[in-house]
């Protein structure tokens, strides 16, 4: 059906959203959250709806799904016409039959999204027999084949197991095989990646592409990531609190964007490059030395409780950072990064050397240990869990100065006035309570209570992940303004490539709890040597349509996991200097995945 | 399968929890003033019974010493003989500990029957009259005394209506059951008001969960949608309140028993404390521990069955 | 800046505007406002005295003289359902606040230190529960012999309990949360950390709970008075009253359905007061 009408379906929309509104209605008055949207879908197109949080693209999805939770949102006026008839006057009946069988959709998080209690197969033949009614046998070798489309490796043993079993990457191509199951004609993906790893999402992103060439569905693609969008879209519309600014080719989008909001969204995307133009720093004294770092966690079982499994969170970690340098650590979840930041304020039992100033952790009294701690300071990636709810700013970021007897009370409210002021935030906020501040501003009072005890060092543990792009561009703005006034280091531990690129000095780079490269920035991100950086960076989506990524075999590996049985223990890596101080890991445990 | 093998192990973790009842119901009887061997006997004891139970129960001994000798009747099947009846209390437990299971079976039955149709039509019809009327009537449900609810049912039921009887239990089977369904319902009542609002808020989070947007998105119809994937998710919840209101439950039988005239455990316990029967009391305290760590066993197998996350 | 360096910790409310907007919790504190007003002011409201008998006047049916009748001694109704008042919301408070104080402090050492003093702890309480709540408390009155204060003190070595377990649970999420984990990294006090950091956000869980365990201990007052074992007749006590009117249940309903209604009411009150509660701080059950 799809496939013999390519070239005139060019022309016939299979989606047309005209002048759509979602309001919410509360305590009596209604509320636009999108207003006025209007978009073309065509055969076998990518259409991207990107935009921050709160612009309303989400919403917009769910309306075409018929799926806005009643009573209080409701698509209060507009057309959603697809095969002849306008989706908002269709009974629930009709629109069932259109849902899953002609639209289809797949979510952010897929673990949510599944249903714990219910084996893959039984959902993949459910989502089927839903829309045909098909002998028991029938259906199941459908869900197989479904299975099978989406390059899950095993499938039919995955069948009979349950979603938790699966790995996050797996799970979302359990859902895309049921959402493709019954060759649906639009697939909308709502941020299909949000929760993966970079790897992961690199593999779904390619599934994803390579399906559409094969079905010809047209795909709708939200997301608020513009690498993303530049890597699968066609086209593209910009949105803003629940307007759109802006709707053209991805090419001219990226090229030559018209709306001032567009061309700042794009300025404050941080953009992958060689490395080069880091700055040269001097040589200073190291704030932070790390020798020979190990982290393990237990795992009991059995009758008697005994260990019979450690996870080997961190492995053999040694590294320095200096005065006013930024040092990124950066892997993939569970590779040990946050551990490390964690060992160094003492919150996790370790093994090996830490020495903070100078001075090694383990010969600390606890007297030291607080004197320590006010040269050490954490900024969190959740700032609102980071803050006592029942406080107010003010109280926080002067708590610190209480507890370790600085000041007088004048002098402690002058010194908390000048930290808000340091960072950003109106003197009236003092008086208010976390909820009252956007998630922006949350964490400028998390830095601002950082700021309170004049540490030596701030550990940044994905401290801008949850941010939406223009609000972490300022954010790391700031963090980079204080270095240079004020001289501190930062340990930015963070996912994110492009980012790191944009804020190191000197990058580490983690897998299964072990360095396998570290360097300047120039160096790491320049000359990347070992296969898993290379792997990390090529697997970031490059927010330039233009850019042509190098073929590469399409992959479906699975990190291996950190848990040994107890006695045994991951081979160590031995890092080697390759010049100038950029190391790289030698032996090789992870030849698998660059393979 | 693995996931089932904590049936092996669990039992012997249990043994703690064993020890601690045991010494619990040893001290129950040794705590009371007075002579142990005539708070055991009665006060009409004959002098040469009551030197047989000093060296039965080691009275005489060190405390420590005393609570082997109990352990070792424990384990012989000895539980002591009852004053009032003049029976074994092994004996008089087993011939009076059907009437209370089958109430609390009729009980568990009964509630689940009332609270699982009530909590899904409010849920599913969130924020409607029906919705009001069910959240009013299981706010105020938590807090019927069972002994009064019992009562009025009576009152209705038995006196004014004579559908059923009015108290006692019965010889045949057809008996016993018209005589539980009150003591049953009395039971059920209360149960389902705490079963209602648990299985109603599950419900409800699980309607707005991604699960079922998820499930929509799928094209499937809403009943379906609720019964397939709503309803399951809800019910681990609600075995684990069932399983944490267990000991409750059984402590309710206690008064129901009273009220309804049923010649079970409850009573007989209720009848032990008025009497100073105390191997009485202190037989039945055990039976009813073990009863309940026994269930919240079985609710633990029933939760791994639920759920295939679940590892114990 | 004339505003104090510490200011408040809770957050001004403006107490009436929230109080309209949730008729729930307006209902059930109007219900314990109530009761408590009748309980403190018995005497002048009771029309009768409570315990004097007048064998001229037995079993009398609801009347406007004797709004809710006469029980078998000639006894006013409605003076005993109000008298009870003073006994059974004593029995409801006493009984959940030497729980509470007792859990309280047990659970968050326990949540807070873990260790062996936790191990110990969480074992005392699983014992404990494998013991049917009324049935332990029956055999600690056993021993005690039956009576009101033999009650709070079965109450109080029984209902720690699940106050100790919620307050631990609670410490135990909250100990790992960020905000935690930050004071620690501050360098505050364990102390601090313990009393100013968690206990005040766990608490909130917990004052939901008292008010639905206000309910239980006060059915379980009642339940051990209907049999016998705890107020002792001819003291008006509502369970007791049941108990006297259990004879009746053909001839005299209304000894039974008046004592016991008033327990449905108060119990009501507790609950809906909880729930507004329960909605007003997050808390979730």
């Amino acid at each position: 059906m799809t496939a013999d009408t390519t070239s005139a379906g060019a022309t016939v929309p299979v989606l047309s959203v005209q002048g759509l509104t979602v309001s919410v209605r509360s305590g009596g008055s209604e509320r636009a959250l999108v207003e006025g949207l209007s978009f073309d879908l065509a055969r076998g197109e990518t259409l991207a709806i990107a935009g921050e949080s709160g612009s309303g693209k989400s919403l917009t999805s769910l309306a075409v799904m018929g799926l806005l939770p009643p009573p209080s949102l409701r698509a209060s006026a507009g057309r959603i016409m697809f095969g002849g008839q306008d989706l908002l006057h269709l009974p629930e009946g009709a629109m069932r039959r259109i849902r899953g069988r002609r639209i289809a959709m797949i979510f952010q998080e897929p673990m949510t999204s599944l249903n714990p209690v219910m084996t893959v197969g039984a959902q993949l033949t459910e989502a089927i027999s839903a829309h045909e009614s098909l002998p028991r046998g029938e259906a199941r070798a459908r869900a197989l084949a479904a299975l099978q489309s989406v390059r899950i490796a095993q499938a039919e043993r995955r069948l009979s197991q349950y979603p938790h079993e699966l790995s996050g990457g797996m799970r979302q191509r359990v859902m895309i095989a049921m959402a493709l199951a019954l060759k649906p004609d639009v697939l909308i993906c709502d941020e299909p990646t949000t929760a993966l790893d970079v790897t992961v999402q690199r593999e779904v992103l390619d599934l994803l592409r390579d399906l559409q060439r094969e079905t010809g569905t047209a795909l709708i693609l939200i997301t608020h990531d513009m690498g993303v969008v530049a890597e699968m879209a066609s086209r593209v519309i910009v949105m803003r609190e629940g307007r759109m600014v802006e709707e053209g080719p991805a090419q001219r989008i990226f090229a030559a964007p018209v709306a001032q909001y567009t061309r700042d969204l794009l300025a404050a995307v941080p953009r992958m490059g060689d490395g080069s133009g880091a700055a040269v720093l001097p040589v200073a004294e190291s704030v932070v030395r790390l020798t020979d770092l190990r982290v393990r966690f237990d795992i009991r079982g059995g009758l008697m409780q005994r260990v019979t499994h450690r996870v080997h969170a961190v492995e053999h970690v040694s590294l320095q950072i200096n005065q006013g340098e930024t040092f990124a650590l950066v892997g993939e979840s569970g590779c040990g990064k946050s551990t490390i930041a964690r060992a160094i304020v003492g919150l996790v039992p370790h093994e090996g050397r830490i020495e903070v100033a100078g001075q090694p952790l383990q010969d600390l009294t606890a007297e030291g240990r607080r004197a320590l701690c006010r040269d050490v300071q954490m900024v969190f990636q959740d700032p609102m869990a980071a803050l006592d709810p029942r406080m107010r700013a003010g109280d926080l970021v002067a708590e610190p100065l209480v507890i370790h007897n600085i000041g007088s009370d004048a002098e402690r409210r002058g010194r908390t006035a000048g930290l808000f002021e340091r960072v950003g935030l109106p003197p009236d906020a003092m008086a208010r309570y976390p909820h009252e501040f956007s998630g922006g501003q949350r964490q400028r009072i998390c830095i601002a209570r950082a700021l309170a005890l004049r540490p030596k060092l701030i550990i940044c543990d994905e401290s801008v992940s949850a941010l939406d792009v223009s609000v972490q561009a300022r954010v790391l703005a700031l963090l980079e303004e204080l270095k240079r006034d004020l001289g501190i280091a930062y340990l930015f531990i963070s996912h994110d490539m492009a980012v790191v690129e944009n804020i190191a000095d000197r990058v580490g780079v983690m897998y299964l709890g072990q360095i396998v490269e570290t360097g300047s920035r120039a160096q790491v991100f320049g000359n990347p040597l070992h296969p898993y950086t290379r792997r990390l960076m090529e697997a970031v989506p490059i927010p330039d349509p233009g850019y042509v990524r190098a073929p590469l075999p399409r992959l479906s590996g699975e990190i291996p996991s950190p848990v040994w049985p107890a006695g045994e223990a991951p081979q160590r890596l031995r890092l080697v200097d390759m010049g100038g101080g950029h190391l790289v890991a030698q032996s090789n445990p992870t030849a698998e995945i660059a393979a | 399968m693995h996931r089932y093998r904590f049936v092996l192990f669990r039992p012997l973790q249990l043994v703690p929890v064993l020890f601690g009842i045991s010494v619990i119901t040893f001290l129950l009887v040794r705590l009371i003033p007075g002579d142990p061997a005539r708070i055991l006997l009665g006060t009409r004891a004959t002098p040469s019974a009551l030197a047989n139970i000093r060296t039965q129960y080691g009275l005489d001994e060190p405390v420590w010493l005393q609570y082997f000798y109990f352990l070792k009747n424990l384990g012989a099947g000895e539980m002591g003989r009852s004053t009032l009846y003049k029976v074994d209390v092994l004996k008089l437990i087993t011939t009076r500990i059907e009437p209370t299971l089958a109430l609390v079976g009729m009980g568990v039955f009964l509630a689940l029957l009332i609270a699982v149709p009530f909590a899904a039509l409010s849920a599913r019809r969130q924020g409607s009259l029906v919705d009001h009327a069910v959240r009013l009537v299981s706010t105020a449900g938590l807090g019927f005394p069972s002994f009064w609810l019992g009562a009025m049912l009576i009152i209705f039921f038995a006196v004014r209506l004579e559908w059923l009887p009015v108290s006692g239990y019965g010889e045949t089977f057809r008996e016993k059951l018209s005589h539980l369904i009150l003591p049953g319902l009395t039971i059920a009542l209360s149960l389902s008001a705490v079963l209602t609002r648990t299985l109603r808020a599950a419900m409800i989070a699980g309607l707005a969960s991604d699960v079922a947007t998820a499930a929509r998105a799928r094209g499937m119809p809403e009943s379906r949608v609720f019964w397939r994937h709503v309803v399951p998710n809800a019910l681990v919840p609600t075995v684990n309140l069932l399983a944490v209101n267990i000991g409750w439950l059984i402590g309710g039988t206690v008064v129901v028993e009273s009220v309804f005239a049923i010649a079970g455990l409850g009573q007989l316990m209720v009848r032990g404390i008025f009497t100073r029967d105390y191997m009485v009391v202190q037989g039945v305290t055990m039976t009813f521990a073990l009863a309940t760590v026994l269930i919240n066993f079985a609710a633990d197998i029933i939760t791994v069955t639920l759920d295939p996350r679940i590892k114990l | 800046m004339t505003r104090p360096a510490h200011p408040p910790l809770r957050p001004r409310l403006s107490l009436g505007l929230r109080f309209a907007r949730r008729p729930m919790l307006a209902t059930g504190l109007c219900i314990l406002g109530a009761f408590v007003l009748m309980a403190v002011f018995a005497p002048v409201v009771a029309p009768y005295d409570p315990i004097l008998q007048n064998g001229d006047i037995t079993l009398l049916p609801p009347s406007l003289a004797h709004p809710f009748g006469t029980d078998n001694f000639g006894r006013d109704l409605l003076s005993r359902v109000i008298w009870g008042a003073r006994i059974d919301l004593q029995i409801a408070v006493i009984g959940v606040v030497f729980p509470f104080l007792i859990g309280t402090v047990a659970g968050t050492v326990a949540g807070f230190f873990g260790g062996w003093v936790d191990a110990s702890l969480m074992r005392l309480i699983d014992v404990v529960l494998a013991f049917p709540f009324l049935v332990l408390m029956l055999s600690i009155i056993t021993i005690l012999g039956p009576g009101l204060g033999s009650f709070y003190i079965a109450m109080a070595l029984v209902g720690w309990v699940s106050y100790a377990r919620l307050i631990r649970a609670q410490i135990l999420v909250l100990k790992t949360q960020d905000f935690a984990v930050a004071a620690q990294s501050l360098g505050f006090s364990r102390l601090r950390i313990m009393f100013r950091h968690l206990l005040p956000n766990a608490l909130a869980g917990s004052l939901v709970f008292v008010m639905s365990d206000a309910v239980l201990v006060l059915l379980n007052g009642a339940s051990i008075s209907y049999l016998g074992l705890g107020v002792q007749p001819p003291l008006a006590e509502w369970g007791v009253m049941v108990f006297e009117g259990q004879g009746f249940l053909n001839q005299a309903w209304w000894i039974t359905l008046f004592p016991g209604l008033a327990i449905v009411v108060l119990a009501f009150g507790f609950s809906l007061t909880g729930d507004a509660l329960a909605d007003l701080l997050g808390v979730k059950e």
